[in-house]
């Protein structure tokens, strides 16, 4: 079958697009997803409750809900129509960035909101900002954040519903290993759907490892912290 | 507490190892070592079988209207499993079904001739259509032959649609193209690897042609802004046939599904199916031993 | 003159009262312990003068400057809370070295990096603990935990230390090392130390003077021998005496 003849060039384009639209998707989460969580951790204000509620509720959206919506509005006919993403990587990147930012934000809120308890009064007698003091507390909630990062790409990177209906599953255009492992199963080719499969795996494995243990390990070396 | 987090990491890496390691080459044989049909699954229902078709015949609707018909006649349930042709023919392979319903003879025929299917029927037909954008910007309704609206497209690079999932109609597909003399690549030539309702969608987002089977086509018309631009070129014939695996622990069961389908009585349902929606036949029934 | 007063501190819930103080003045550059039975208010009282909480009413005299504590903003009190420090009694340690953990106030307050690394291993000498600069700070034990917590105080160079009973929870060797640095530190600068101890015999080893205070108000403050020696008041003697009234 040639399908497992071009399986090296093609597989591994595959596994770039699949690292390239999480990665991109996770960065989104990051920008928006970290300082927003951080400030709701951080701050009072009537309706808080709410918000907090509608965040702990982004968190399950079910992805496949994600890529209807997503599906509707970049369509020919819907009201982002005239971007003209609709089966395309930016798509997929959109609907795995709704994905991920409340898991990212969700985790960060309740990251750094342990922390506030904990280090508020200690940092106030030591006499800093209202800055200064919201800087430190997130950074002491960094574990908490970064192992909130490492379940949000995780989630990203093994989606598969809203990829499919929004990136199409094009061959060498929007093909993830998600999509692939759909595909090459529904056109019977098990080894090769088991071997994107590992390699997922591995990725996944190896990235949350990373995450856990390698960049908090680095910084529990690092002097100049603060 | 450093230590044992290495400890716990390398663990897990070798375990990850050792199921990655053990489990491709078990995969492998699987796929290779077909010709031992893998044991039956220990199905104590005897009155229950197993059919692995296409999702044409399951997105038309036909199987929800023949089925029930045919476990209130016989008493038999049928379980059916609607996939992509080649995990259907990989189905019948490893013995996980009973009966295959499917359309892409090639394949059924290599089926047949490996010794895995036994008493293979000619069903029905359908036709596909070719399908386009209102405007054709290729100018295909000009032409009267599947092989000249192919190399119509390819010459003007129009955007052209392909399900690329090695389904009944992708090879189909390809089968045209090969009569046509052309390997088709390049930007607008779109493999989609998905379902036909969802390659249909595409098609009319991106504006491009595509090959369709007419079920899927005739129940999506109303939603699509896609128009049959070809069809009747005896090319785009599209036989769908029956058979029973032959390492089935249930032959009487698949033996009476089979005739269920091919029988005057069962010809004429298939024939009859669809009438009301679409003002004709989705199928048309030739019921033939091969 | 330099000084130290409070006038009229109330600190009320819904329900009561917790602290209800008319004038406390503290001569600066001393030591001073405030004792009573748990729940009489004094761990309040440190922190309504580390403007940690905000009293119903009352001013402080803070070292010639009136500060009106109800209406001080958050903001407004950083540069008064800069000039003093603060121990509790269970100090929290940030999760990084011990190292950054003594620097981290003086990174708060902006000093250069030079000076910040001298006071540092000043501090870390101090309180005998120089080898573990490079340690996780989270790792350490209850006793090296509130030792860092005052070298963490004391780099900053208060004007006024405020200690919450910070030696409850700890073997008396790690007590022993404390007050030891806290009495150096006191006669080697003009620091005024209030500390609140439940532990009768340490303020009497410490203190200059002492006050009581008992159900939210202050019964007596005296030079420590006289306290000790001839409580004016029942309550005291009670206390003293180790029979507590409550």
């Amino acid at each position: 079958m040639n399908l497992n003849l071009s399986f090296n060039d093609n597989v591994l384009s595959v596994i770039l697009l699949s690292l390239e639209i999480s990665t991109t998707a996770i960065i989104i989460g990051i920008l928006i997803g970290i300082p927003i969580g951080a400030l709701l951790a951080l701050t009072r204000f009537p309706g808080k409750r709410w918000i907090v509620a509608l965040v702990y509720t982004c968190m399950g959206l079910p992805p496949v809900l994600i890529g209807v919506i997503i599906y509707l509005m970049l369509s020919r006919y819907g009201p982002l129509g005239s971007l003209e993403w609709l089966f395309s990587p930016q798509a997929m990147m959109m609907a795995q960035s709704i994905l991920v930012t409340p898991i990212i934000l969700g985790l960060t809120m309740s990251a750094v909101q342990a922390k506030e308890k904990l280090y508020t009064e200690a940092l106030k007698s030591l006499g800093a900002t209202p800055w200064q003091a919201a800087w430190t507390i997130i950074k002491e909630a960094r574990k908490g954040i970064f192992a909130g990062l490492g379940t949000a790409f995780g989630r990203a990177i093994s989606e598969v519903g809203a990829v499919m209906l929004v990136g199409g599953n094009i061959e060498g255009h929007t093909r993830v290993m998600t999509t692939a492992i759909i595909l090459e199963t529904r056109m019977g080719n098990y080894p090769t759907a088991l071997t994107i499969g590992f390699v997922l795996l591995a990725i996944s494995f190896i990235l949350n490892s990373f995450l856990v243990m390698g960049i908090i390990g680095n910084l529990r070396e690092e002097r100049n912290y603060w | 507490m450093k230590r044992i987090s290495f400890y716990i990491f390398s663990l897990f890496l070798l375990l990850g190892l050792l199921i990655g390691c053990s489990s491709a080459p078990k995969a492998d044989k699987a796929a290779q070592d077909t010709s031992k049909p893998a044991a039956q699954a220990t199905d104590s229902k005897d009155k229950e079988i197993t059919l692995a078709t296409t999702t044409s015949t399951q997105d038309s609707g036909l199987l929800d209207y023949m089925v029930p018909i045919f476990e209130k006649q016989t008493g038999i349930k049928v379980k059916v499993v609607a996939v992509g042709t080649g995990q259907a023919i990989k189905i019948g392979q490893d013995g996980n079904a009973d009966v295959l319903l499917v359309h892409a003879r090639s394949q059924e025929d290599k089926f047949v001739q490996d010794g895995y299917g036994v008493d293979a029927y000619d069903v029905m037909y359908n036709q596909f259509y070719l399908v386009g954008p209102e405007k054709d910007p290729a100018g295909v309704k000009n032409v009267k032959t599947a092989a000249e609206a192919l190399k119509l497209i390819s010459d003007k690079k129009s955007t052209f649609i392909s399900r690329g999932d090695e389904s009944g109609t992708h090879t189909k597909e390809k089968s045209i193209w090969k009569a046509v003399g052309i390997n088709p690549e390049g930007e607008w030539y779109v493999k989609a690897g998905q379902g036909m309702g969802a390659t249909l969608q595409m098609a009319d987002e991106k504006g491009g042609y595509t090959l369709t089977d007419e079920a899927t086509f005739l129940s999506h018309k109303g939603k699509l802004g896609l128009q049959v631009v070809l069809q009747g070129d005896p090319l785009l014939f599209n036989p769908y046939g029956i058979m029973k695996v032959k390492s089935t622990k249930k032959s009487d069961s698949a033996d009476q599904l089979i005739h269920f389908f091919v029988d005057e009585n069962g010809q004429k349902l298939i024939s009859e199916f669809g009438k009301d929606k679409y003002g004709k036949g989705l199928f048309v029934p030739s019921a033939k031993k091969r | 003159m330099e000084k130290l007063k409070l006038h009229q501190i109330v600190v009320q819930t819904k329900e009561k009262t917790i602290l209800q103080v008319d004038e406390i003045s503290f001569p600066t550059r001393n030591i001073f312990g405030i004792v009573g039975p748990s729940g009489a208010g004094k761990s309040t009282l440190l922190r309504v003068m580390n403007l940690l909480i905000k009293p119903s009413q009352g001013t402080i005299d803070f070292f010639g400057k009136n500060i009106d504590l109800p209406s001080l903003s958050y903001l407004k009190a950083i540069p008064i809370q800069r000039q003093m420090a603060y121990v509790p009694q269970k100090s929290v340690m940030f999760d990084t070295n011990v190292y950054e953990n003594v620097a981290i106030g003086l990174r708060f307050h902006g000093i250069p990096k030079q000076e910040i690394d001298r006071r540092v291993r000043v501090a870390l000498e101090q309180v005998g603990l120089i080898d573990y600069a490079d340690r996780k700070a989270t790792t350490l034990s209850g006793g090296e935990s509130q030792r860092i917590a005052l070298a963490r105080s004391l780099v900053l160079r208060p004007k006024l230390l405020l200690l919450d009973e910070p030696t409850s929870n700890l073997d008396p060797i790690n007590v022993s090392i404390f007050e030891q640095v806290i009495y150096n530190i006191y006669q080697q600068t003009e620091m005024t130390v209030i500390m609140v101890t439940h532990n009768l015999l340490q303020a009497k080893r410490l203190a200059s003077q002492c006050l009581f205070i008992h159900q939210g108000q202050l019964l007596e403050m005296a030079d420590t021998e006289s306290f000790f020696e001839q409580p004016q008041t029942k309550e005291l003697a009670a206390f003293l005496s180790g029979q507590m009234i409550y």
